[in-house]
């Protein structure tokens, strides 16, 4: 009798699937490692593992078209002798210009002003069009100080203290030399065309007790005005927020691994850092524990795409969130209308993240003029407060349906989750039950 | 001229003082005594102000300094004229770490020693150092000059950009891309300069040695990889 083999597939592994296998080619032939713009792309536990309850009978909703869900917020009233008021609490994460096109700044500034909030710049400094164009602008001060002077400082509504962020914390940053035009290697007094690399720590100061005086110094040269904000990335939440409040931060700023960077090794970006969704908590804790929470002002960022997502995680605690991939979007980045452009760079829209490079089809993230020139900075800003308007409503009629007359209402006895590592990392119980990972009675 | 002693008098009304100067007074000679080692003295100064502090101070004294003229008759702590923009900073004692660190302008006169990171990040200060340094001074200075009368510590000017570097003794080691340079004609003027401003008398541009930036990190390459 004769045995016939039947046919088997090719099996690929798991470990060296076809991206890994891709990657070490692509190490072994450039020597160099992968740089690219963007958060996470790996999957990880987010605001989509949880849901809200809603009302029911012993909660009443609100009434959608008739009865006010306010959405204002008040940043840096612990110490700041002139807090910031927004009209929503999503704020524009830092930016920098250098590695976003003026045009695109611009559109940031605008976009936040139509929507009452706050933009933020980046490393490199303040240009004129951006404080122009933002009716609140948050100047972030950084361990590279590029382009820092106290004029900016004083005409800046907010500063922001840059220790961390969730793309790369403990890293600093680069900027490579064909971003670096006339105009960003003057603003940093560099040479044009060298990789600009901005370090990872403050040249000044080292640590919380350094911290606590830096954050003097900065307030007295500002005579007290200025709300101060520290700025970490998801790495240990607690005591990085306790650290910060001790520091005597305003407001605290945590960013998450799917916060985006202008250029970071991928290496950094996909294995370094805390999901947002496990960072909230530990640093709400940190505030409860500190009898500051509601005192000191927690911002959340890293990953942060709709009202839902708003809605959540103000219900853990936070009051406001940041956004800056979400706003890059909006404004026009990765817009398939650009997709034969795309293909040219060898990728494809909704992937492109050489943000580095500087040849951003969508005339965002670079500095090449002919480029940087596609983005009308008023048709952008006005999507942007498009964008941050439908956000904010989307987050009140989740709040209403909560029976919540402010979106600081909303707490995490309105949430389930879906999975048990959601619940673990938001305290949240798994939906039809009063238990997640960790507490007890199990 | 205005004194302020802080012993009794708090930081916060010297600095509220020096930033609110009423428009075309010519009492632009401040004093202050008993600085016991406060932070933040005379930060933020926006004017051609003349600020004398009689003893040392702590962290951060003449921050952003902008068009200020300020003499620490004692020693300064951490910092001190950090990210200067413009004028003029002595300190007669001994500064800490970080001495006018991402400085962008201005002068930083440092009669005694000052300790390691002097210069981190310089960005256009000038720094004129009558004794010695600490290690790691000059890292990553983009511009600017930093002259040191005595010794300079291990790694040098690491990572330097365009920082020009003038050392007079001996320098325990050179940080990464930094090498010792050619003295040319420019450089004797600019020393002698430098030296003239910074009350320095009997000392000759010749006796130094210039260090500056070999520019081999200045963009990415993989067989540089071990000199991080």
């Amino acid at each position: 009798m004769s045995y016939h083999n039947p046919y088997t597939p090719p099996r690929k592994s798991a470990t060296f699937d076809d991206y890994t296998l891709a990657e070490i080619r692509r190490a072994a032939a450039t020597g160099i490692y992968d740089i690219r713009g963007a958060g996470t792309k790996r999957k990880v536990p987010h605001f989509d593992d949880l849901l809200f309850l809603g009302a029911s009978i012993s909660r009443y909703p609100l009434e959608g078209y008739r009865e006010k869900c306010d959405t204002t917020v008040v940043l840096g009233s612990r110490f700041a002798k002139k807090p910031i008021t927004l009209k929503t609490p999503i704020t524009i994460a830092g930016m920098s210009f250098g590695a976003l096109s003026g045009n695109a700044k611009e559109a940031l500034g605008r976009g936040a002003t139509l929507a009452g909030t706050s933009t933020t710049t980046g490393d490199g400094g303040m240009t004129n069009e951006e404080r122009g164009h933002s009716q609140t602008l948050v100047y972030q001060y950084l361990p590279s100080r590029y382009g820092m002077n106290p004029r900016d400082l004083r005409r800046a509504d907010a500063i922001e203290v840059v220790v961390g962020q969730g793309a790369k914390p403990g890293g600093g940053g680069m900027l490579l030399g064909q971003k670096i035009s006339d105009r960003v290697a003057h603003m940093r007094n560099l040479p044009k065309g060298i990789d600009q690399r901005s370090a990872c720590r403050h040249p000044d100061w080292t640590g919380p007790d350094d911290l606590e005086i830096k954050i003097m110094e900065l307030r007295e040269i500002t005579d007290w005005e200025k709300p101060i904000y520290v700025k970490v990335g998801g790495a240990r939440p607690y005591y990085d927020t306790a650290l910060a409040v001790k520091a005597g931060a305003d407001v605290v700023v945590l960013d998450g691994m799917q916060g985006g960077t202008a250029a970071t090794q991928d290496v950094f970006i996909e294995n370094v850092g805390m999901p947002t969704l496990a960072c909230i908590r530990p640093a709400v804790q940190a505030l409860q524990d500190l009898g500051m929470h509601r005192k000191v002002q927690l911002i959340i960022s890293g990953g942060i795409r709709s009202g839902a997502d708003v809605a959540k995680a103000l219900a853990l605690g936070a009051d406001a969130v940041a956004i800056g991939t979400a706003a890059l979007v909006a404004i026009g980045d990765n817009d398939p209308k650009w997709e034969e452009e795309y293909q040219k760079l060898g990728t494809t829209a909704g992937a492109y993240d050489d943000w580095h490079e500087g040849k951003d089809p969508a005339g965002i993230t670079t500095q090449d003029p002919e480029l940087a020139n596609r983005l009308d900075p008023i048709a952008a800003g006005r999507r942007l407060a498009n964008y941050l308007k439908v956000m904010t409503l989307e987050a009140q009629t989740i709040a209403r349906a909560c029976g919540k007359n402010h979106l600081h209402n909303l707490e995490p006895e309105d949430l389930c989750a879906l999975t048990m590592e959601a619940a673990a990392m938001a305290q949240i119980p798994l939906a039809g039950t009063n238990w997640y990972p960790g507490k007890g009675g199990f | 001229m205005p004194v302020f002693d802080l012993s009794v008098t708090p930081l916060r009304e010297l600095n509220s003082a020096l930033h609110g100067l009423p428009a075309g007074t010519n009492d632009l000679a401040f004093e202050v005594v008993n600085p016991r080692g406060h932070h933040a003295v005379a930060a933020g100064i926006d004017a051609a102000v003349t600020v004398d502090i009689k003893g040392s101070v702590g962290y951060y004294c003449a921050g952003m300094n902008d068009g200020g003229n300020v003499t620490v008759h004692g020693s300064a702590g951490p910092g001190v004229a950090e990210n200067m923009m413009s004028g003029t900073v002595v300190i007669e004692g001994d500064a800490s770490q970080y001495a006018g660190a991402t400085g962008q302008g201005g002068l930083l006169v440092i009669k005694g020693n000052a300790a390691s990171r002097c210069g981190i990040s310089m960005k256009g200060i000038d720094i004129v150092v009558h004794g010695n340094i600490g290690h790691m001074s000059a890292f990553m200075g983009q511009s600017g000059h930093l002259v040191v009368l005595g010794d300079a510590g291990d790694a040098l000017g690491d990572s330097l950009y365009e920082a020009k570097l003038f050392v007079r003794g001996s320098v325990k080691s050179l940080g990464s891309d930094c090498i010792e340079k050619e003295m040319r004609p420019e450089h004797l003027a600019k020393l002698s300069e430098l030296l003239e401003k910074a009350g320095v008398r009997g000392v000759k541009p010749e006796e130094f040695k210039r260090y500056g930036s070999a520019r081999k990190l200045y963009n990415f390459n993989i067989d540089n990889a071990d000199a991080y």
